[in-house]
């Protein structure tokens, strides 16, 4: 049934998908947010329909319930400026305190809010497509959080859009470090176990010595330079000794959930 | 060879690709995300051309890869492999027949992922892989054998509503008809 002219274009097909399988990380990343950019008039449809929806649901709220709700965001509000206060006396005394001590100053975080565009297809990723590209400022290796943690990291950049890296994909390994007064630190990785658990992850290479409990919460360490220090991760759930007992893995419930994801922050540099 | 069925399933098969990526029910509720370019596939094996093939694998496997994490290209070979093989035995398969289009659905639902998975750890790739994966597969295969004759039926129907009917034929024979009266 097939001729041969097809079987040249089969060998043709083969040997093109070959070359594109050898291409550097780069180069494919930037080729991947080209093909991917064909989606994006259906993905402003989608988010436009999303806000339309979110419109008229919003038209249907009473108008005593809208009151309530401004009045409790006035007084969150107010709360939040008097702690804002309350931080910048505390950062303008740590910068002081550091000076004198010869430390590195602390820099404060810079955030540009993405709106989620995509999730991974395939079941054995987990990562997602974001609105932000590098003409917003973005690059590689940014850390990507919400106000209740850590979510994951740009692994590629286009003009307008990123791919990120979520937490739990094998492809994303971060130093941690257990709160509390323990100072127990490990390496997140994927939760090889039970992927399927998609808000816990694994906190391998902790020591043996049997500090860590659960409920202690796990925060970035800092160290490889990609992640700044102090970005909640999450509270870890169980501990399991590992390699007879030489060192320890526990697993953690991440702070945020990722399966819900619609808006993320990106920690600019 | 008319081009208009080609241009449906590259529509088709772009659009599921969207959902796939934008509505997550299925890995929700089922913890697995469907994949329909397997049963897009088996239905374009069965009924069109050679080079529909060809596009739908390259195109569907590239728009597919470029909203994952897979090596770009990785689900192309798998695709075209699939659609190859049906496309070589198609005279052998009942193509009308529910049981037959399900069983396709499956074998290719299950297939597509596991020629994936081969080709992304060969490209030196690290896919979450568990036991939870198992279950996955399942879905995946499942799913697809669900969705391949429902492509059927949209197909089936689309291409009855925008192609010409043939020409029914009436048992008047003009040679045999009997002419009453005077000549």
């Amino acid at each position: 049934m097939l001729k041969k002219s097809h079987y040249i274009i089969l060998i043709f097909v083969v040997l093109l998908v070959l070359v594109l399988l050898q291409l550097p990380g780069g180069t494919m990343g930037k080729l991947k947010l080209a093909i991917s950019g064909l989606f994006l008039p259906l993905f402003g449809l989608s988010s436009s329909t999303h806000e339309w929806l979110g419109q008229a649901k919003e038209g249907l709220v009473p108008r005593r319930e809208l009151l309530r709700q401004i009045d409790q965001l006035r007084l969150d509000n107010q709360q939040l400026q008097l702690r804002l206060q309350q931080e910048a006396q505390i950062w303008n005394e740590n910068a002081r305190l550091r000076g004198e001590v010869g430390w590195q100053r602390q820099i404060r975080w810079r955030l540009a809010l993405a709106r989620v565009i995509a999730r991974d297809p395939a079941n054995w990723w987990r990562s997602l497509e974001i609105d932000l590209g590098s003409r917003d400022g973005l690059r590689t290796n940014l850390a990507v959080l919400t106000s209740d943690g850590l979510v994951g990291r740009v692994q590629s950049v286009g003009e307008t859009r990123s791919l990120v890296v979520l937490l739990g994909d094998p492809n994303l390994r971060v130093a941690a470090v257990v709160g509390g007064s323990t100072n127990e630190t490990g390496i997140i990785g994927a939760n090889v176990s039970a992927p399927q658990e998609e808000g816990m992850i694994d906190l391998d290479l902790l020591s043996g010595a049997g500090s860590v409990r659960p409920g202690q919460s796990v925060v970035t360490w800092g160290a490889g330079g990609v992640f700044p220090a102090g970005i909640p991760i999450g509270k870890i759930v169980d501990i399991r000794p590992k390699e007879y007992g030489l060192s320890t893995e526990a697993r953690v419930k991440l702070a945020a959930d990722l399966s819900a994801l619609e808006e993320v922050w990106v920690m600019l540099p | 060879m008319s081009w208009r069925p080609t241009l449906f399933v590259l529509a088709a098969a772009f659009v599921a690709v969207f959902l796939e990526a934008s509505i997550g029910f299925f890995r929700n509720l089922l913890g697995a995300q469907i994949d329909l370019l397997p049963a897009l596939m088996v239905y374009t094996a069965l009924t069109l051309g050679f080079t529909s093939i060809l596009l739908l694998a390259v195109c569907g496997g590239l728009w597919f890869d470029s909203l994952s994490l897979n090596p770009l290209g990785a689900s192309v070979l798998p695709l075209l492999l699939i659609g190859i093989l049906i496309y070589r035995s198609r005279e052998l398969l009942l193509r009308e027949h529910l049981p037959a289009q399900l069983i396709l659905g499956v074998a290719a639902g299950a297939a597509q992922p596991l020629g994936t998975l081969f080709i992304c750890l060969n490209a030196g790739a690290r896919p979450l892989l568990g036991w939870v994966s198992l279950w996955q597969w399942i879905v995946m295969a499942a799913g697809s054998g669900v969705a391949t004759p429902l492509c059927f039926k949209l197909f089936d129907r689309l291409r009855r509503a925008l192609e010409y009917q043939p020409a029914t034929q009436t048992s008047f024979r003009p040679d045999r008809e009997i002419k009453r009266g005077r000549s």
